[in-house]
Protein backbone atom coordinates (compact mmCIF):
# COMPACT_ATOMS: atom_id res chain seq x y z
CA UNK A 1 0.00 0.00 0.00
CA UNK A 2 1.57 3.35 -1.01
CA UNK A 3 1.47 5.64 1.70
CA UNK A 4 2.38 9.28 0.39
CA UNK A 5 3.04 10.62 4.49
CA UNK A 6 6.19 8.55 4.23
CA UNK A 7 8.88 9.73 1.94
CA UNK A 8 10.80 7.06 0.78
CA UNK A 9 14.30 8.31 -0.84
CA UNK A 10 17.08 6.49 -2.65
CA UNK A 11 20.43 8.14 -1.74
CA UNK A 12 22.81 5.71 0.58
CA UNK A 13 22.15 2.62 -1.35
CA UNK A 14 21.66 4.44 -5.36
CA UNK A 15 24.13 2.80 -7.33
CA UNK A 16 24.17 5.65 -9.77
CA UNK A 17 27.45 6.93 -8.13
CA UNK A 18 30.87 7.73 -9.08
CA UNK A 19 33.15 8.70 -6.00
CA UNK A 20 35.75 9.66 -7.88
CA UNK A 21 33.98 12.32 -9.80
CA UNK A 22 32.44 13.28 -6.07
CA UNK A 23 35.97 13.67 -4.72
CA UNK A 24 37.15 15.16 -7.90
CA UNK A 25 34.64 18.03 -7.85
CA UNK A 26 34.77 18.69 -4.32
CA UNK A 27 38.42 18.69 -3.43
CA UNK A 28 38.58 21.70 -6.11
CA UNK A 29 36.70 23.91 -2.87
CA UNK A 30 39.50 25.33 0.13
CA UNK A 31 38.87 23.17 3.19
CA UNK A 32 36.85 25.97 4.73
CA UNK A 33 34.83 25.97 1.69
CA UNK A 34 34.10 22.08 2.40
CA UNK A 35 33.26 22.97 5.90
CA UNK A 36 30.84 25.98 4.86
CA UNK A 37 28.90 23.32 2.46
CA UNK A 38 28.79 20.99 5.51
CA UNK A 39 27.62 23.31 7.80
CA UNK A 40 24.90 24.73 5.29
CA UNK A 41 23.50 21.63 4.95
CA UNK A 42 22.49 20.79 8.13
CA UNK A 43 23.78 17.53 8.32
CA UNK A 44 23.83 15.98 11.91
CA UNK A 45 25.70 12.64 12.88
CA UNK A 46 23.22 9.64 11.84
CA UNK A 47 24.58 7.72 15.01
CA UNK A 48 21.83 8.63 17.39
CA UNK A 49 23.65 11.40 19.41
CA UNK A 50 22.82 14.08 16.47
CA UNK A 51 25.52 16.41 16.59
CA UNK A 52 26.13 18.71 13.69
CA UNK A 53 29.16 17.37 11.30
CA UNK A 54 30.25 20.70 9.79
CA UNK A 55 30.80 22.21 13.12
CA UNK A 56 32.75 18.67 14.75
CA UNK A 57 35.29 19.10 10.69
CA UNK A 58 35.74 22.62 11.90
CA UNK A 59 36.73 22.04 15.69
CA UNK A 60 39.37 19.53 14.04
CA UNK A 61 40.49 21.62 11.35
CA UNK A 62 41.34 24.14 13.81
CA UNK A 63 43.62 22.07 15.88
CA UNK A 64 47.49 22.73 15.03
CA UNK A 65 48.88 18.90 15.01
CA UNK A 66 51.22 17.42 13.45
CA UNK A 67 49.11 13.98 13.04
CA UNK A 68 45.16 14.02 12.73
CA UNK A 69 43.07 10.98 12.64
CA UNK A 70 39.62 10.40 11.19
CA UNK A 71 37.64 7.32 12.62
CA UNK A 72 34.58 5.62 11.19
CA UNK A 73 32.43 4.21 13.68
CA UNK A 74 31.10 1.12 12.66
CA UNK A 75 30.35 -0.06 15.87
CA UNK A 76 26.70 -0.72 15.65
CA UNK A 77 25.59 -2.29 18.63
CA UNK A 78 22.16 -0.57 19.61
CA UNK A 79 19.22 -3.52 19.69
CA UNK A 80 17.77 -3.06 16.59
CA UNK A 81 20.06 -1.16 14.49
CA UNK A 82 22.04 -3.20 11.55
CA UNK A 83 21.83 -0.04 8.77
CA UNK A 84 25.66 0.56 9.11
CA UNK A 85 26.29 -3.15 8.58
CA UNK A 86 23.85 -3.21 5.08
CA UNK A 87 25.95 -0.04 3.72
CA UNK A 88 29.27 -1.53 4.86
CA UNK A 89 28.56 -4.32 2.33
CA UNK A 90 26.80 -3.08 -0.29
CA UNK A 91 28.17 1.05 -0.99
CA UNK A 92 31.64 0.52 1.12
CA UNK A 93 33.21 2.85 -1.35
CA UNK A 94 31.07 5.55 -0.21
CA UNK A 95 31.60 5.46 3.18
CA UNK A 96 35.97 5.64 2.07
CA UNK A 97 35.24 8.72 0.38
CA UNK A 98 33.69 10.67 3.20
CA UNK A 99 36.81 9.24 5.40
CA UNK A 100 38.81 10.59 2.59
CA UNK A 101 36.82 14.22 2.51
CA UNK A 102 37.02 14.62 6.40
CA UNK A 103 40.69 13.89 6.30
CA UNK A 104 41.28 16.50 3.23
CA UNK A 105 39.05 18.57 5.42
CA UNK A 106 40.91 18.50 8.47
CA UNK A 107 44.26 17.59 7.79
CA UNK A 108 44.55 14.19 8.78
CA UNK A 109 46.68 10.85 6.52
CA UNK A 110 45.12 8.20 8.38
CA UNK A 111 41.64 6.93 8.95
CA UNK A 112 40.16 4.00 10.95
CA UNK A 113 37.15 1.80 10.37
CA UNK A 114 36.23 0.63 14.29
CA UNK A 115 34.59 -2.56 12.79
CA UNK A 116 32.43 -4.38 15.61
CA UNK A 117 33.72 -7.87 16.10
CA UNK A 118 29.94 -8.76 15.60
CA UNK A 119 30.86 -8.41 11.98
CA UNK A 120 34.31 -9.73 11.31
CA UNK A 121 32.98 -12.01 8.21
CA UNK A 122 33.01 -8.27 6.58
CA UNK A 123 37.07 -7.86 6.35
CA UNK A 124 38.13 -9.76 3.47
CA UNK A 125 35.80 -7.95 1.22
CA UNK A 126 36.77 -4.25 3.07
CA UNK A 127 40.13 -4.70 2.85
CA UNK A 128 39.99 -4.80 -0.79
CA UNK A 129 37.30 -2.45 -1.03
CA UNK A 130 39.92 -0.27 0.86
CA UNK A 131 42.67 -1.15 -0.97
CA UNK A 132 40.94 -0.26 -4.09
CA UNK A 133 40.32 3.39 -3.08
CA UNK A 134 43.05 4.11 -1.56
CA UNK A 135 45.27 3.50 -5.05
CA UNK A 136 42.35 5.53 -6.65
CA UNK A 137 42.73 8.26 -3.89
CA UNK A 138 46.66 7.83 -4.42
CA UNK A 139 47.31 7.84 -8.49
CA UNK A 140 44.19 9.85 -9.32
CA UNK A 141 43.22 12.32 -7.02
CA UNK A 142 46.68 13.13 -6.00
CA UNK A 143 45.88 12.45 -2.07
CA UNK A 144 48.11 10.56 0.65
CA UNK A 145 45.50 8.82 2.42
CA UNK A 146 45.35 5.87 4.36
CA UNK A 147 42.45 3.57 5.70
CA UNK A 148 42.76 0.51 8.11
CA UNK A 149 40.78 -1.29 10.03
CA UNK A 150 40.13 -1.77 13.60
CA UNK A 151 38.17 -4.89 15.03
CA UNK A 152 36.22 -4.54 18.36
CA UNK A 153 36.01 -7.14 20.36
CA UNK A 154 32.47 -7.50 21.62
CA UNK A 155 31.80 -4.56 23.41
CA UNK A 156 28.70 -2.54 23.16
CA UNK A 157 29.81 0.48 25.00
CA UNK A 158 32.33 1.06 22.43
CA UNK A 159 30.10 2.51 20.05
CA UNK A 160 30.68 5.61 22.79
CA UNK A 161 33.45 7.64 21.09
CA UNK A 162 35.93 8.13 23.89
CA UNK A 163 35.70 4.36 24.85
CA UNK A 164 36.12 3.51 21.31
CA UNK A 165 39.05 5.86 21.72
CA UNK A 166 40.39 3.94 24.88
CA UNK A 167 39.69 0.47 22.97
CA UNK A 168 42.14 1.57 20.11
CA UNK A 169 44.81 2.44 22.35
CA UNK A 170 44.59 -1.25 23.86
CA UNK A 171 42.76 -0.22 27.15
CA UNK A 172 39.50 -1.54 28.67
CA UNK A 173 36.70 0.33 26.53
CA UNK A 174 35.70 3.05 29.47
CA UNK A 175 34.70 6.36 28.36
CA UNK A 176 36.34 9.04 29.32
CA UNK A 177 35.46 12.33 31.11
CA UNK A 178 34.44 15.20 27.95
CA UNK A 179 36.27 17.58 27.77
CA UNK A 180 38.56 17.42 26.44
CA UNK A 181 36.62 16.25 23.35
CA UNK A 182 37.94 13.93 20.87
CA UNK A 183 38.34 16.88 18.07
CA UNK A 184 40.98 18.43 20.43
CA UNK A 185 42.75 15.26 22.52
CA UNK A 186 41.60 11.98 20.41
CA UNK A 187 43.28 8.91 19.53
CA UNK A 188 46.56 9.01 21.64
CA UNK A 189 46.12 12.04 21.93
CA UNK A 190 45.75 13.46 18.94
CA UNK A 191 42.95 15.43 17.82
CA UNK A 192 40.35 12.75 15.72
CA UNK A 193 37.02 12.55 14.44
CA UNK A 194 34.94 10.13 15.06
CA UNK A 195 31.95 9.60 12.52
CA UNK A 196 29.28 7.43 12.43
CA UNK A 197 29.03 5.13 8.87
CA UNK A 198 25.93 6.71 7.88
CA UNK A 199 26.97 10.22 8.79
CA UNK A 200 29.98 9.92 6.31
CA UNK A 201 28.00 8.75 3.57
CA UNK A 202 25.69 11.65 3.56
CA UNK A 203 28.59 13.84 3.90
CA UNK A 204 29.48 12.96 0.48
CA UNK A 205 26.01 13.27 -0.41
CA UNK A 206 25.67 16.58 0.34
CA UNK A 207 28.70 17.16 -2.50
CA UNK A 208 27.06 15.08 -5.32
CA UNK A 209 23.25 16.53 -4.85
CA UNK A 210 24.15 20.14 -2.90
CA UNK A 211 23.94 21.67 0.32
CA UNK A 212 20.77 23.00 -0.76
CA UNK A 213 18.85 20.35 -1.67
CA UNK A 214 19.80 18.35 1.48
CA UNK A 215 18.65 21.30 3.55
CA UNK A 216 15.37 20.79 1.92
CA UNK A 217 15.11 17.03 2.35
CA UNK A 218 13.25 16.27 5.72
CA UNK A 219 11.91 18.96 7.90
CA UNK A 220 13.63 21.91 8.94
CA UNK A 221 15.83 21.33 11.98
CA UNK A 222 16.33 17.82 11.05
CA UNK A 223 17.62 18.20 7.64
CA UNK A 224 18.09 14.94 5.08
CA UNK A 225 16.71 11.57 4.97
CA UNK A 226 17.58 8.71 7.10
CA UNK A 227 18.14 4.95 7.60
CA UNK A 228 15.40 2.88 9.50
CA UNK A 229 16.22 -0.10 10.77
CA UNK A 230 12.41 -1.88 11.43
CA UNK A 231 12.18 -5.35 13.07
CA UNK A 232 9.61 -6.77 15.31
CA UNK A 233 6.37 -7.47 14.66
CA UNK A 234 6.17 -6.21 10.93
CA UNK A 235 5.52 -7.97 7.55
CA UNK A 236 8.14 -5.75 6.47
CA UNK A 237 11.18 -5.95 8.41
CA UNK A 238 14.38 -4.70 6.58
CA UNK A 239 16.15 -1.37 6.01
CA UNK A 240 14.40 1.56 4.42
CA UNK A 241 15.63 5.25 3.56
CA UNK A 242 12.59 7.88 4.51
CA UNK A 243 12.91 11.47 5.67
CA UNK A 244 12.98 12.85 8.47
CA UNK A 245 9.88 14.79 10.42
CA UNK A 246 7.44 11.46 9.82
CA UNK A 247 4.55 10.62 12.42
CA UNK A 248 4.92 7.19 14.30
CA UNK A 249 1.53 6.33 13.21
CA UNK A 250 2.50 6.85 9.29
CA UNK A 251 5.18 4.54 10.18
CA UNK A 252 3.00 2.12 11.95
CA UNK A 253 0.33 1.92 9.19
CA UNK A 254 2.87 1.30 6.61
CA UNK A 255 5.08 -1.15 9.14
CA UNK A 256 3.20 -2.30 11.47
CA UNK A 257 1.19 -5.50 11.26
CA UNK A 258 -2.36 -4.09 11.92
CA UNK A 259 -2.00 -4.51 15.72
CA UNK A 260 0.67 -2.72 16.96
CA UNK A 261 0.58 -1.06 20.75
CA UNK A 262 4.01 0.36 20.59
CA UNK A 263 7.19 0.98 18.95
CA UNK A 264 10.24 1.58 20.79
CA UNK A 265 12.48 4.81 19.03
CA UNK A 266 16.26 4.21 19.06
CA UNK A 267 16.74 1.24 20.18
CA UNK A 268 17.01 0.03 24.10
CA UNK A 269 18.56 3.42 24.61
CA UNK A 270 15.48 4.93 22.69
CA UNK A 271 12.14 6.29 23.64
CA UNK A 272 8.84 3.70 23.82
CA UNK A 273 5.54 5.08 22.10
CA UNK A 274 2.20 4.15 22.96
CA UNK A 275 -0.10 3.32 20.99
CA UNK A 276 -2.22 6.55 21.91
CA UNK A 277 1.02 8.62 21.46
CA UNK A 278 1.54 7.61 17.82
CA UNK A 279 -0.73 10.35 16.44
CA UNK A 280 1.52 13.35 18.46
CA UNK A 281 5.07 12.08 17.86
CA UNK A 282 7.38 12.67 14.68
CA UNK A 283 11.05 11.27 14.27
CA UNK A 284 13.60 13.56 13.94
CA UNK A 285 15.86 16.33 15.91
CA UNK A 286 14.26 18.80 18.09
CA UNK A 287 13.20 21.41 15.79
CA UNK A 288 10.13 22.79 14.70
CA UNK A 289 8.65 19.87 14.97
CA UNK A 290 4.77 19.25 15.85
CA UNK A 291 4.50 17.71 19.23
CA UNK A 292 7.03 15.42 20.48
CA UNK A 293 9.72 14.69 18.73
CA UNK A 294 12.30 12.12 18.99
CA UNK A 295 15.33 11.57 17.65
CA UNK A 296 17.18 7.85 16.70
CA UNK A 297 19.78 6.06 15.77
CA UNK A 298 17.43 4.44 13.26
CA UNK A 299 16.20 1.51 14.88
CA UNK A 300 12.39 0.85 15.09
CA UNK A 301 11.03 -1.86 16.40
CA UNK A 302 7.58 -2.53 16.94
CA UNK A 303 5.60 -4.66 19.36
CA UNK A 304 2.30 -5.87 18.82
CA UNK A 305 -0.85 -6.90 21.38
CA UNK A 306 0.88 -10.19 22.01
CA UNK A 307 4.05 -8.96 24.04
CA UNK A 308 4.26 -8.13 27.41
CA UNK A 309 5.84 -4.93 27.82
CA UNK A 310 7.43 -6.22 30.98
CA UNK A 311 9.35 -8.77 29.04
CA UNK A 312 10.64 -6.13 26.72
CA UNK A 313 11.65 -4.16 29.71
CA UNK A 314 13.48 -7.00 30.98
CA UNK A 315 15.43 -7.89 28.34
CA UNK A 316 16.25 -4.28 28.07
CA UNK A 317 17.82 -3.86 31.56
CA UNK A 318 19.23 -7.11 31.47
CA UNK A 319 21.54 -5.69 27.97
CA UNK A 320 22.40 -2.36 29.60
CA UNK A 321 23.70 -5.03 32.99
CA UNK A 322 26.19 -6.84 31.09
CA UNK A 323 26.93 -4.25 28.70
CA UNK A 324 27.46 -1.12 31.78
CA UNK A 325 31.13 -0.75 31.33
CA UNK A 326 30.86 -0.67 35.58
CA UNK A 327 33.07 2.75 35.71
CA UNK A 328 30.77 4.60 37.19
CA UNK A 329 28.58 3.65 40.36
CA UNK A 330 25.53 5.55 38.92
CA UNK A 331 25.27 2.83 36.13
CA UNK A 332 26.99 -0.03 37.50
CA UNK A 333 24.80 -0.30 40.35
CA UNK A 334 21.74 1.43 38.85
CA UNK A 335 21.19 -1.09 36.21
CA UNK A 336 21.42 -3.74 38.39
CA UNK A 337 18.85 -2.10 40.83
CA UNK A 338 16.21 -1.53 38.43
CA UNK A 339 16.30 -4.90 36.89
CA UNK A 340 15.92 -6.00 40.51
CA UNK A 341 13.23 -3.85 41.56
CA UNK A 342 11.15 -4.74 38.52
CA UNK A 343 11.52 -8.28 39.39
CA UNK A 344 10.55 -8.14 43.21
CA UNK A 345 7.62 -5.76 41.74
CA UNK A 346 6.23 -8.84 38.94
CA UNK A 347 6.49 -11.45 41.58
CA UNK A 348 4.52 -9.31 44.64
CA UNK A 349 7.69 -8.88 46.73
CA UNK A 350 7.64 -4.92 46.82
CA UNK A 351 4.58 -3.00 46.43
CA UNK A 352 3.33 -1.25 43.09
CA UNK A 353 4.37 2.18 44.85
CA UNK A 354 7.84 0.93 44.47
CA UNK A 355 7.99 1.88 40.61
CA UNK A 356 8.35 5.66 41.71
CA UNK A 357 11.59 4.62 43.33
CA UNK A 358 12.55 2.88 40.14
CA UNK A 359 11.78 6.00 38.07
CA UNK A 360 13.44 8.13 40.48
CA UNK A 361 16.80 6.19 40.13
CA UNK A 362 16.56 5.92 36.69
CA UNK A 363 16.35 10.05 36.60
CA UNK A 364 19.20 9.84 38.64
CA UNK A 365 21.11 7.47 36.28
CA UNK A 366 20.28 10.10 33.59
CA UNK A 367 21.58 12.99 36.04
CA UNK A 368 25.06 11.66 37.35
CA UNK A 369 25.94 8.64 34.92
CA UNK A 370 28.94 9.58 33.56
CA UNK A 371 28.34 8.73 29.77
CA UNK A 372 25.53 8.21 27.53
CA UNK A 373 25.05 4.39 28.44
CA UNK A 374 24.28 5.23 31.71
CA UNK A 375 22.38 8.97 30.97
CA UNK A 376 19.34 6.87 28.62
CA UNK A 377 18.53 4.30 30.01
CA UNK A 378 16.00 5.85 32.26
CA UNK A 379 14.49 7.01 28.56
CA UNK A 380 13.43 3.13 27.60
CA UNK A 381 12.52 2.90 31.27
CA UNK A 382 10.64 5.89 32.16
CA UNK A 383 8.48 5.70 28.63
CA UNK A 384 7.77 1.77 29.00
CA UNK A 385 7.09 1.90 33.01
CA UNK A 386 4.55 5.15 32.67
CA UNK A 387 2.90 4.05 29.51
CA UNK A 388 2.69 -0.09 30.82
CA UNK A 389 2.39 0.22 34.24
CA UNK A 390 -0.52 -2.28 34.64
CA UNK A 391 1.94 -5.00 33.09
CA UNK A 392 4.36 -4.20 35.25
CA UNK A 393 2.54 -4.74 38.24
CA UNK A 394 0.19 -7.91 37.09
CA UNK B 1 54.92 -23.73 25.78
CA UNK B 2 57.36 -22.35 22.56
CA UNK B 3 54.61 -22.77 20.53
CA UNK B 4 52.88 -20.11 22.60
CA UNK B 5 55.97 -17.25 22.45
CA UNK B 6 56.33 -17.79 18.94
CA UNK B 7 52.53 -16.75 18.24
CA UNK B 8 52.92 -14.18 20.69
CA UNK B 9 56.21 -13.23 19.09
CA UNK B 10 54.69 -13.58 15.77
CA UNK B 11 51.51 -11.43 16.58
CA UNK B 12 53.84 -8.58 18.53
CA UNK B 13 55.74 -8.44 15.52
CA UNK B 14 53.06 -7.94 12.61
CA UNK B 15 51.17 -5.46 14.90
CA UNK B 16 54.11 -3.81 16.76
CA UNK B 17 54.92 -3.52 21.04
CA UNK B 18 52.62 -0.52 21.66
CA UNK B 19 50.13 -0.86 23.52
CA UNK B 20 47.59 0.19 20.91
CA UNK B 21 48.79 -3.53 19.84
CA UNK B 22 47.12 -5.13 22.60
CA UNK B 23 44.32 -5.56 21.55
CA UNK B 24 44.93 -6.71 17.60
CA UNK B 25 47.28 -9.43 19.31
CA UNK B 26 44.76 -10.59 21.92
CA UNK B 27 42.25 -10.83 18.82
CA UNK B 28 45.25 -13.19 16.90
CA UNK B 29 46.02 -15.44 20.03
CA UNK B 30 41.92 -15.95 20.62
CA UNK B 31 41.85 -16.68 16.89
CA UNK B 32 44.36 -19.82 16.99
CA UNK B 33 43.74 -20.97 20.49
CA UNK B 34 40.01 -19.63 21.02
CA UNK B 35 40.77 -18.30 24.54
CA UNK B 36 43.67 -16.77 26.71
CA UNK B 37 45.26 -18.54 29.07
CA UNK B 38 46.79 -17.23 32.24
CA UNK B 39 50.06 -18.52 30.51
CA UNK B 40 50.00 -16.39 27.37
CA UNK B 41 48.59 -13.52 29.02
CA UNK B 42 51.54 -13.26 30.84
CA UNK B 43 53.63 -13.86 27.74
CA UNK B 44 51.83 -11.15 25.82
CA UNK B 45 52.67 -8.73 29.10
CA UNK B 46 56.42 -9.31 29.08
CA UNK B 47 56.57 -8.93 25.21
CA UNK B 48 54.68 -5.51 25.46
CA UNK B 49 56.28 -4.80 28.39
CA UNK B 50 53.57 -3.99 30.81
CA UNK B 51 52.30 -5.80 33.80
CA UNK B 52 49.96 -9.01 33.04
CA UNK B 53 47.44 -7.15 35.64
CA UNK B 54 46.84 -4.79 32.35
CA UNK B 55 46.50 -7.20 30.06
CA UNK B 56 43.93 -9.13 32.03
CA UNK B 57 42.09 -5.90 32.66
CA UNK B 58 41.62 -5.66 29.01
CA UNK B 59 40.93 -8.74 28.26
CA UNK B 60 38.21 -9.80 30.57
CA UNK B 61 36.57 -6.65 29.31
CA UNK B 62 35.97 -7.81 26.36
CA UNK B 63 33.51 -10.52 25.30
CA UNK B 64 35.22 -11.63 22.08
CA UNK B 65 38.45 -12.07 24.12
CA UNK B 66 37.09 -15.19 26.39
CA UNK B 67 39.80 -16.37 29.83
CA UNK B 68 37.89 -19.50 29.99
CA UNK B 69 39.23 -22.69 27.68
CA UNK B 70 36.59 -22.53 24.71
CA UNK B 71 35.74 -25.31 22.25
CA UNK B 72 37.08 -25.25 18.58
CA UNK B 73 33.67 -23.21 17.27
CA UNK B 74 32.27 -21.15 19.56
CA UNK B 75 28.35 -20.63 18.92
CA UNK B 76 26.95 -17.04 19.93
CA UNK B 77 23.39 -16.75 19.90
CA UNK B 78 22.13 -13.72 20.28
CA UNK B 79 19.50 -12.91 23.07
CA UNK B 80 18.23 -9.40 22.50
CA UNK B 81 15.03 -8.40 22.33
CA UNK B 82 13.59 -8.93 18.44
CA UNK B 83 15.55 -12.76 18.60
CA UNK B 84 14.31 -13.58 22.24
CA UNK B 85 10.58 -12.64 20.45
CA UNK B 86 11.41 -14.17 17.52
CA UNK B 87 12.03 -17.78 19.23
CA UNK B 88 15.62 -17.56 20.58
CA UNK B 89 14.80 -19.88 23.47
CA UNK B 90 13.64 -22.35 21.32
CA UNK B 91 17.20 -22.56 19.48
CA UNK B 92 18.87 -22.52 22.46
CA UNK B 93 17.23 -25.65 23.81
CA UNK B 94 17.62 -27.04 20.61
CA UNK B 95 21.27 -26.42 20.52
CA UNK B 96 21.76 -27.74 23.79
CA UNK B 97 19.33 -31.28 23.34
CA UNK B 98 22.02 -31.55 19.76
CA UNK B 99 25.64 -30.54 22.36
CA UNK B 100 24.46 -32.26 25.71
CA UNK B 101 25.53 -29.15 26.97
CA UNK B 102 24.30 -25.94 28.77
CA UNK B 103 24.67 -22.37 27.68
CA UNK B 104 28.60 -21.36 29.06
CA UNK B 105 29.68 -24.96 28.56
CA UNK B 106 31.74 -26.66 26.04
CA UNK B 107 31.49 -30.18 24.90
CA UNK B 108 34.24 -32.91 26.31
CA UNK B 109 35.65 -33.27 22.79
CA UNK B 110 36.34 -29.95 22.73
CA UNK B 111 34.36 -28.98 19.77
CA UNK B 112 31.58 -27.07 20.70
CA UNK B 113 31.66 -23.92 23.09
CA UNK B 114 27.51 -22.93 23.45
CA UNK B 115 27.22 -19.05 24.32
CA UNK B 116 24.66 -16.42 24.74
CA UNK B 117 25.66 -12.94 22.79
CA UNK B 118 23.79 -9.41 22.58
CA UNK B 119 22.56 -7.92 19.69
CA UNK B 120 24.12 -9.01 16.70
CA UNK B 121 22.96 -6.15 14.26
CA UNK B 122 20.12 -9.17 12.42
CA UNK B 123 17.26 -8.23 13.84
CA UNK B 124 14.97 -8.36 10.15
CA UNK B 125 16.00 -11.51 10.67
CA UNK B 126 16.02 -13.25 13.53
CA UNK B 127 16.75 -15.34 15.34
CA UNK B 128 20.33 -15.25 14.47
CA UNK B 129 23.42 -17.02 16.08
CA UNK B 130 27.50 -16.63 15.24
CA UNK B 131 29.09 -19.75 14.68
CA UNK B 132 33.32 -18.28 14.95
CA UNK B 133 32.80 -15.81 12.19
CA UNK B 134 29.93 -16.68 10.36
CA UNK B 135 26.67 -15.55 10.45
CA UNK B 136 23.31 -17.67 10.65
CA UNK B 137 19.74 -16.32 10.37
CA UNK B 138 16.24 -16.89 10.35
CA UNK B 139 16.92 -20.09 12.09
CA UNK B 140 14.33 -22.80 13.05
CA UNK B 141 15.41 -26.52 14.40
CA UNK B 142 15.46 -28.45 11.11
CA UNK B 143 18.17 -25.21 10.01
CA UNK B 144 20.17 -25.27 13.55
CA UNK B 145 20.06 -29.24 13.21
CA UNK B 146 22.02 -29.19 9.44
CA UNK B 147 24.68 -26.48 10.67
CA UNK B 148 25.70 -28.52 13.41
CA UNK B 149 25.66 -31.53 11.72
CA UNK B 150 27.70 -29.53 8.90
CA UNK B 151 30.55 -28.67 11.64
CA UNK B 152 30.47 -31.64 13.29
CA UNK B 153 31.89 -33.19 10.11
CA UNK B 154 34.55 -30.76 9.99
Amino acid sequence: MPNDSLKRVDFIFDKDYNCKEVLYDAFKLTRDEIIEEIIKSGLRGRGGAGFYTGVKWKYAREELADEKVVICNADEGEPGTFKDRAILEEVPSKVLAGMALCGKVIGAKKGYIYLRGEYNYLKPKLEQEINKFTDILHSELNFDFNIKIFSGAGAYVCGEETALLNSMEGLRGEPRNKPPYPTHSGLFGKPTVVNNVETLVYAVMVFKIGAEKFKNIGIQGSSGSKLFSVSGDTPKSGIYELEFGMKVSDFVNEFGDGDAKAVQVGGASGFCVPRKAFDKTTIGYQGKLKGNSLPTGGSMMIFNSSRSMYNVLHNYLEFFVEESCGQCVPCRIGTQQLLKGIEAIKKGKKSSEYLENLLALSETMRLTSKCGLGQSVGNSFSSIVENFKEEMIY
Amino acid sequence: MAEVNELVKSLSHKHGKERGSLLPILQGITEVEKSLSAEIMIEVARELNISTAEVYGTASFYSFLDTEPRGEFVIRVCKTISCDMKGKRQIVKTLEDLLKIKVGETTHNKKFTLLETNCLGWCHKAPAMLINDEVYTDLDDNKVKKIIRKYRSK
